[in-house]
C-alpha cells in the first residue's frame, strides 16, 4: 500500500514530464520545419534591400508578394490556375486509369506479365519531355498535347507501382482465401486489390510530382495558356516578379496534391500506418 | 463408414534452388469423422506441407488424399495459420465474416448472428469495428479462430495456431478452443511443436519422423471431454502420455539436429561428425 501512495504521485509526475516532453517536442518541430525557409526569404530579402543580391534576377521575397496580391486579382491568374489544373486532372485520368488497368492485369496474370513487362520496362526510363516534340507534332498546338503529355508519364508510373502492389500481396492472405476456395474473382476483389492498394497509393503519390513537371514543360512550348505558359511568357518580356509568382504557385499546387493523396490514402487505408 | 479424411502413401518433393528436396514420403493415416488428431513432429518435418496438402493449398506428387465431403452447403476446410492471417483492411466483424461471404454462404440476419455469437465467444463483440492493427497477438489469433468457425467446415485445419503467442495466452486459447470445439464438433487436424498442447488437445497424437517426414508412432488420447485443461495437466496419466510422445520423438529431434548441423557444417567446410560431437 505504501508503494503505491509514493508511486502514484511519481507516476504522475513522470506522465506530466513526459507529456511536457511530447508538447515540447511538437513546438520544437512546428519551429525546425518552419526556420528554413523562414531564414532562406529573410536572408533574401536583406540581400535584395541592401542591393547584396542582384534584384533583376532575385527580386525581394516582399516585392513578389506584392506581385502575388495583385495579380490574385485579376481574372487571368485564375484562368490560368484554371486551365491548368485541368489539364493535370484529364491528363491524370486518362494516363492513370489504363495504367491502373494494365498494372492489375500484369500482377494478377502471368501471361499479360510476360507480353508488356520489355515494353513496359524498356519505354518506362525515356524521359517523356523528350517526346514533347514528337507528341506536338501528332497533336498539334491543341488541349490534347498537354493531356496526352501528362497521361503518358502517369501511365508508366501507375502501371509499374500498381503491378508492384499486387505482386507484393503477401501470400499468406491468398492461402486464406484458396483454402476457402473463393472463385478467382472474389480473390481479386477482396484479397489482390485491397492488398495492392499500398502499392496503387505510392504510384500515386509519384505520379503527382510527375505530372505537375510534364504539365508545365508541356505549357512552356506549345500553350496560350496556363501556369507554365505565364512563367515562359513572363521570362520573354522579363516580367520577373510575375515569373516567381508562378513558380510559387506550382509549389503551392504540388504541395496541395501531395497532401490530397495523403488525405485519401488516410481515407481508404485506415489501417496504414506511417 | 469409411475414413472422413483417408490419406494414401502421399509423398511430396519440392525444387529447392534447382535440387529436388523431399518434404514428406509415404504417409497413410486415416482420421475418423469429429477426431481431434494433433500431428507433432521435429521442426522442418514436413508438417505443414501435409497440412497445406489437405487444405488444397499444396498438391501431392504421389499417393492420394480423399477428404468425404458429406454436406455440401458447408466448405469441406477451413484453415487456421500460424502468422497473422487476419485482413488488415477489414474490419473485426468483416473479417470473422469473410469466410461465409466468399463462400457465397450469407445469408443475412442468421449470418449476422452467427457472427456476433462468435465475436462474443471469443472476447472481441465489443471490438467489432477495430482493425487488426489495433488488436494484440492473442487477439489477432482469437479472430482467426472464429473466422474458421463461422464458416462451420467439415473439417478444421490448424497449423500451430497459437506457437507465437505467449504462454499464458496460449493456455486460455487452447481452453477457448476446447470448449468451441465441444459445441461445434468437426474433424480437427491440428500441428504443433508442443507434446503438451496435443496432449490436452488431441483424440490421438501422431508423432512423425525428421525430414523427409514419415509416420512413426500414433498414440492415443483416453482423456474423456469435456477436458478441463489445467487440471488435466495435473494428473500423472497426463505425465505419463507426454513422456511416451517424447520417447518416440527424442530420436528424431536429435536426427534433424545432426542433419541440420551437417547441412550448415558442409556449407562452411566442417566436418558433421566433429561438429555434432557425437
Amino acid at each position: 500500500m505504501a508503494e503505491t501512495t509514493i508511486g502514484r504521485p511519481a507516476l504522475a509526475a513522470a506522465a506530466r514530464t513526459r507529456a511536457g516532453r511530447t508538447r515540447a517536442w511538437a513546438f520544437g518541430r512546428v519551429l525546425l520545419t518552419l526556420a528554413p525557409p523562414v531564414a532562406l526569404l529573410l536572408i533574401w530579402e536583406i540581400g535584395a534591400q541592401t542591393g547584396w543580391i542582384n534584384v533583376q534576377f532575385f527580386p525581394a521575397p516582399s516585392t513578389i508578394g506584392v506581385k502575388f496580391w495583385e495579380m490574385i486579382q485579376t481574372v487571368q491568374f485564375w484562368d490560368d490556375i484554371g486551365i491548368s489544373l485541368q489539364r493535370m486532372a484529364i491528363g491524370f485520368l486518362m494516363g492513370g486509369v489504363p495504367g491502373l488497368l494494365l498494372g492489375l492485369a500484369m500482377g494478377l496474370f502471368r501471361p499479360v506479365r510476360v507480353i508488356f513487362q520489355p515494353l513496359v520496362a524498356a519505354l518506362y526510363p525515356l524521359p517523356k519531355i523528350a517526346l514533347l516534340p514528337l507528341i506536338m507534332l501528332i497533336f498539334g498546338l491543341g488541349e490534347m498535347s498537354k493531356y496526352f503529355t501528362v497521361a503518358i508519364g502517369v501511365f508508366f508510373l501507375m502501371t509499374i507501382n500498381t503491378m508492384a502492389g499486387v505482386l507484393n500481396v503477401p501470400s499468406i492472405y491468398l492461402d486464406v482465401a484458396n483454402n476457402l476456395h473463393a472463385s478467382r474473382w472474389k480473390i481479386y476483389t477482396t484479397v489482390a486489390l485491397p492488398g495492392a492498394l499500398p502499392g496503387i497509393f505510392t504510384g500515386l503519390r509519384i505520379c503527382v510530382g510527375v505530372a505537375l513537371i510534364l504539365l508545365v514543360a508541356a505549357e512552356f512550348v506549345g500553350a496560350d495558356s496556363g501556369i507554365g505558359y505565364r512563367i515562359w511568357w513572363s521570362w520573354s518580356v522579363f516580367w520577373v516578379e510575375q515569373m516567381y509568382v508562378g513558380f510559387a504557385v506550382i509549389a503551392l499546387l504540388g504541395f496541395l496534391s501531395a497532401y490530397a493523396v495523403d488525405w485519401l490514402e488516410r481515407k481508404f487505408l485506415p489501417w496504414q500506418r506511417r | 463408414m469409411p475414413a472422413k479424411i483417408s490419406i494414401r502413401d502421399i509423398g511430396k518433393v519440392f525444387e529447392q534452388r534447382g535440387e529436388p528436396f523431399e518434404a514428406i514420403r509415404d504417409i497413410t493415416l486415416d482420421i475418423g469423422r469429429e477426431e481431434f488428431v494433433c500431428i507433432v513432429g521435429p521442426s522442418g518435418c514436413g508438417k505443414s506441407t501435409l497440412l497445406r496438402i489437405l487444405g488444397d493449398l499444396e498438391e501431392a506428387s504421389s499417393g492420394d488424399v480423399a477428404i468425404a465431403h458429406d454436406d455440401r452447403k458447408r466448405p469441406l476446410t477451413a484453415m487456421i495459420f500460424q502468422q497473422e492471417s487476419v485482413f488488415p483492411w477489414l474490419t473485426v466483424e468483416q473479417n470473422a465474416a469473410y469466410g461465409l461471404k466468399v463462400t457465397n454462404n450469407w445469408n443475412g440476419a442468421e449470418s449476422r448472428e452467427r457472427v456476433e455469437y462468435f465475436l462474443e465467444r471469443t472476447g472481441l463483440l465489443q471490438f467489432r469495428k477495430f482493425r487488426p492493427h489495433q488488436l494484440s497477438g492473442g487477439m489477432k489469433q482469437r479472430l482467426s479462430v472464429a473466422r474458421a468457425f463461422i464458416t462451420n467446415p467439415e473439417v478444421l485445419l490448424m497449423d500451430e495456431p497459437f506457437a507465437s503467442l505467449d504462454e499464458q495466452n496460449k493456455m486460455l486459447l487452447q481452453q477457448e478452443l476446447e470448449k468451441l470445439w465441444e459445441e461445434f464438433r468437426s474433424t480437427v487436424v491440428f500441428i504443433t511443436h508442443s507434446l503438451d498442447e496435443a496432449v490436452l488437445l488431441g483424440d490421438r497424437v501422431v508423432v512423425m519422423t525428421s525430414v523427409p517426414g514419415r509416420l512413426k508412432e500414433a498414440i492415443d488420447v483416453p482423456f474423456e471431454r469435456p477436458r478441463d485443461l489445467i487440471e488435466l495437466r495435473r494428473t500423472p496419466e497426463f505425465g505419463e502420455i507426454t513422456h511416451r510422445l517424447w520417447e518416440a520423438l527424442r530420436e528424431e529431434v536429435q536426427r534433424a539436429r545432426t542433419m541440420e548441423v551437417g547441412k550448415i557444417a558442409g556449407r562452411s567446410g566442417v566436418d558433421p561428425s566433429v561438429a555434432v560431437g557425437s
